[in-house]
């Protein structure tokens, strides 16, 4: 049995999406959703475990040898990866219940968990195969799902918002798998660590540039990686609130992950860093992304869009790291990959609190609720000094090696702007902030703090955010073995 | 317990008195006894480690756990923290006797909050002051920033909050923008950010860069006011009065004042910092502010704005005490901490004594009030000695080891400015009693009737630090005798 942990991760999630869909009543296919979230939880707990110890985990799909069959291979990064995307899952899905009671009509509630399920499922996929084609279903499974979850939003702009993602993504997913098309051509392989081998000797055909062109736009684009973030603020403002909690915590990062497998295991470092200069075009684009999008964050009065628009200012802290392709810079950069999902979960999560209570979560509806809703609003205000990067939070440990690896390399004023992205972070949360502790809540109103079902979820994240940040001994070192594993034999 | 482990018992003490006024809250009397009880404890064991200290032969290091590999968050007592924490803890229970009767006789609000917030602020400063390395003290230097934020904004008002926004945001960009940068570029250099005898960055790269990581330490130390990163001190005066005596007086500036100090001792060392060209710039720079912020004070006809420029200006005292890079300099920057403290507690008291029970914020509306208020206005006069550097007080001292430490830096122009500044804060502290005790209430006024001194519990804080400002000038052995400890190392033992 636990030698077919990395298949069972994905299958019975798979399994459990149409068996939500069937069974109808809300009640039941929410504890299906559950069930498939806690096991795939459990899965990812052990298959890290068993990495630490025992070193890459390699399994043959059907028994097939892997150039013919899927393989599927955890090393250090997925299993890290595959980890933060299951505990999402897992605090998610019990957040959910009254979240999506509120939010979602009745009938839908068993469709809503199927399509969670399966987004859960294609997260899970991509970074657990080691075949590359196996990725572009999984992205798919995860991509249509998600269009799906969007739009079921409350709002009707969700439709829009789903339409738009819908068009982007597809066109990412295009880009990816006309890349994987042309490495298939070159090289005879889908194989991730046969392409790995195979890929240097055709790497100086016009083929293999191409390709990895195709690939950098198309994850890039999946990434929401400034300026093919369009998609983002929308899909995370007018999704149902568990939906943005979950997919702003996970399918961007999924994203990073697969930057990450792409350009190092792949194509290796040597090509992607030297040969390509993939670090000249990212660098500049995550500088831009964490400045710009954090000022026009500033400027918004919807708070979920604030912090959508924060979230692509974040993935430019994950790939600023990665592009330093330093150790310090890529386990900085897959740090705050594992942090940032703690932050925004938290943040998203506590909103999702304020929509269940208020209705709304412009600004203007948040006034007061600083009294009103106590536990809520602390909450979202720990979440909000984590993004911001306090000492003692996630989001500080992310920043102290953001800006080691920035120094290391004598890039002082990179090291600035990593800093600078934090103060217009306290800008924007602040603002939120003053509004809920200086306001008033309009009298009648009636509102009250949310449930606990919503509290407890969210706060096990917020401690999660404190505790991560107090001790952040495993994170870091996971980050550095994994950083480690992907640049391989670079320094 | 292990003395290590005392001092991070020190700094969870204030943490528990938090979580008393929390359950509490429902009998105010039971809370605030709770507050002082907790003050005394805490008081206590910080003074218990004084013993340790002197003995100085068991490392009292204590770590908590290692956040990321090599740095800890890690507690330890050195003369110079413990300086700073006998003064803090101290001061708590003074400055919480005072509040009672403030926070009762002007009737404020959200007072649960209040003391709430206060006591975990003290944690914060004992955090700053017990700090092993680096890291521990930007931890425990951004909890007091967040910390004191509602104690600013306490009244909710819009002028608080713009207040509020000011004080956070000058607080928050410094330590964020120069301060951590300067931590991690010492990290980078260093290879650790230990407090270590003697500084950890000698040697480690060019002076230049070594002087430009001193400039982010001194710029980024916001809670140190140096001009032009000042603006929040006075902003913060919209807070209660016992907030801006002990926090914007005591804690909170010294904690700032105190990281400089600590950074110039043991990140940098004195020696190193002598040698670089930075140090005399900002030497300067804190000059500046000396005078500068004398010549606002002199400007302002509110009390607490007065105040709050001087305390601008005495702070830069320290700063320029750190930064001249010799015993004295150190000593009397040091000492400066406590001595300063007192008085300008003393000073606050009085200015919010005067709030309660005469209703008056401006120094021209304080005509006579000292024929009804003897005893506040004979305090603000001893206060003020201190802070001019006058016998009978504390201040005295200081101003004479820091006078020494510009002689020995052979800086005669800085002493000429501590002379000038000097004679200013005499024009503008003493103008206060003076006019108070000897001028004429103004026609018509309600002076008349009705006024007498502030409450009981305040009018014994008042008394207390007035008398402890004119102790230490009797008695500064203890305050030299760990400064001495920290300038020079070996010799006091």
């Amino acid at each position: 049995m636990s030698r077919h942990l990395p298949v069972l991760l994905v299958v019975v999630p798979l399994m459990a999406a149409p068996i939500a869909a069937l069974v109808v009543r809300a009640r039941a296919a929410w504890l299906v959703a559950l069930a498939a979230s806690w096991w795939a939880f459990g899965v990812s707990v052990a298959l890290l475990r068993r990495v630490l110890a025992e070193g890459v985990i390699s399994y043959e799909l059907g028994g097939w040898a892997p150039p013919v069959g899927i393989e599927y291979r955890v090393d250090e990064a997925n299993a890290f990866v595959i980890l933060i995307v299951a505990a999402i899952g897992a605090i998610v899905v019990p957040f959910a219940r009254q979240s999506v009671e509120a939010e979602v009509s009745e009938d839908r509630v068993a469709l809503f968990y199927s399509a969670l399920i399966l987004c859960l499922t294609g997260l899970l996929g991509i970074a657990v195969t080691g075949d590359v084609f196996n990725v572009f279903v999984f992205l798919e499974i995860s991509s249509l799902s998600a269009y799906a979850l969007i739009a079921l939003g409350p709002d009707r702009r969700a439709l829009t918002a789903s339409y738009q993602y819908l068009i982007m993504g597809s066109v990412g997913a295009t880009f990816i798998v006309i890349g994987i098309g042309l490495m298939y051509v070159m090289t005879g392989t889908l194989n991730m660590a046969d392409l790995a081998e195979r890929l240097p000797a055709v790497s100086g055909t016009r083929t293999i540039p191409v390709a990895f062109t195709f690939l950098t736009v198309g994850i890039t684009l999946k990434l929401a990686l400034f300026p093919l973030h369009l998609w983002l603020p929308n899909a995370y403002a007018y999704a149902p609130s568990a939906v943005t909690a979950f997919i702003a915590a996970t399918a961007t990062k999924v994203a990073v992950y697969l930057l990450l497998r792409f350009f190092f295991t792949i194509f290796g470092a040597a090509f992607s860093f030297d040969t390509m200069q993939l670090d000249r075009i990212l660098m500049p684009l995550a500088l831009v992304a964490i400045l710009s999008m954090s000022l026009v964050a500033v400027y918004q009065r919807n708070v979920k869009r604030l912090l959508a628009y924060s979230s692509v200012a974040q993935i430019g802290y994950m790939v600023l790291g990665i592009s330093f392709a330093s150790v310090l810079g890529v386990s900085a950069g897959i740090l705050h990959l594992f942090n940032h999902a703690l932050i925004k979960g938290a943040l998203f999560m506590a909103l999702g609190c304020v929509m269940y209570r208020v209705g709304s979560v412009r600004l203007d509806s948040m006034a007061g609720l600083g009294r009103a809703m106590p536990w809520t609003m602390a909450a979202f205000v720990v979440g909000g000094l984590s993004l911001i990067g306090v000492p003692l939070t996630v989001g500080f440990v992310s920043k102290w090696y953001l800006v080691q690896a920035a120094l290391e390399q004598g890039n002082w004023p990179v090291a600035a702007v990593v800093l600078m992205g934090s103060l217009l972070a306290v800008v924007y949360v602040w603002k939120v902030v003053e509004v809920a502790y200086f306001g008033e809540v309009s009298p009648g109103a009636g509102i009250r703090e949310a449930p606990l079902g919503l509290l407890v979820p969210t706060w096990a994240l917020v401690l999660a955010n404190l505790y991560f940040g107090i001790d952040a001994s495993l994170t870091a070192g996971v980050a550095t073995r994994a950083a480690e594993v992907l640049i391989g034999g670079l320094p | 317990m292990s003395p290590g482990a005392l001092a991070a018992f020190c700094v969870l003490l204030p943490v528990v008195a938090a979580g008393l006024v929390l359950l509490l809250r429902n009998s105010p009397n039971v809370r605030e006894g709770a507050t002082l009880l907790m003050g005394g404890a805490t008081f206590y064991h910080v003074w218990a480690l004084l013993h340790y200290v002197r003995d100085h032969e068991e490392s009292l290091r204590f770590s908590l756990v290692e956040v990321v590999p090599g740095v800890e968050l890690a507690f330890d007592v050195e003369p110079l923290g413990l300086l700073f924490a006998l003064v803090a803890s101290f001061l708590w229970i003074v400055t919480t006797l005072y509040a009672v009767g403030y926070m009762r006789g002007h009737h404020e609000e959200n007072q649960t909050r209040f003391f709430f917030f206060f006591a975990v602020s003290i944690a914060g400063a004992l955090g700053v002051a017990f700090s092993a390395n680096l890291f521990t003290l930007f931890a425990f230097y951004e909890m007091l920033t967040l910390c004191t934020f509602p104690l600013v904004t306490h009244h909710q008002t819009e002028e608080a909050k713009r207040a509020g926004r000011v004080y956070l945001g000058i607080l928050l960009t410094t330590s964020i923008a120069f301060q951590l940068l300067a931590i991690i570029w010492t990290w980078q250099l260093a290879g650790t950010v230990e407090f270590r005898d003697g500084g950890i960055l000698a040697g480690t790269a060019t002076s230049g860069v070594l002087g430009a990581i001193l400039i982010l330490y001194v710029f980024g130390v916001g809670k140190a006011a140096v001009m032009p990163f000042h603006r929040w001190l006075p902003a913060a005066m919209v807070a209660p009065t016992p907030v801006s005596a002990l926090l914007h007086a005591v804690a909170v500036v010294k904690a700032g004042v105190f990281t400089v100090l600590k950074v110039a001792v043991y990140v940098f060392g004195i020696d190193l910092l002598g040698t670089l060209s930075a140090t005399t710039w900002l030497a300067w720079v804190a000059a500046a502010t000396i005078i500068l912020g004398s010549l606002v004070a002199f400007r302002k006809d509110n009390l607490k704005a007065r105040l709050a420029y001087s305390t601008i200006s005495q702070l830069s005292y320290i700063v320029l005490g750190a930064l001249l890079a010799n015993e004295w300099g150190i000593i009397g920057g040091g000492m400066h901490i406590a001595m300063h403290a007192f008085g300008k507690i003393t000073l606050f008291f009085v200015a919010g004594a005067v709030m309660v029970a005469a209703h008056e914020k401006e120094i021209s509306r304080m005509h006579g009030l000292g024929r009804t208020m003897p005893i506040t206005f004979a305090a603000f006069f001893v206060g003020s000695l201190s802070i001019i550097g006058l016998p009978p007080a504390g201040g005295s001292w200081s101003k004479w080891f820091l006078g020494m430490g510009t002689l020995e830096a052979g800086q005669v122009g800085l002493l000429a400015v501590l002379m000038v500044s000097s004679l200013l804060s005499l024009y503008y502290l003493l103008e206060v009693p003076v006019k108070a005790f000897f001028f004429r209430p103004p026609e018509g006024s309600h002076h008349a009737e009705g006024i007498h001194e502030a409450p009981l519990t305040s009018l014994i804080a008042i008394v207390v630090t007035a008398v402890a400002t004119v102790g230490l000038f009797l008695w500064p052995d203890l305050a030299y005798e760990l400064m001495s400890m920290v300038a020079s190392p070996g010799v006091a033992e």
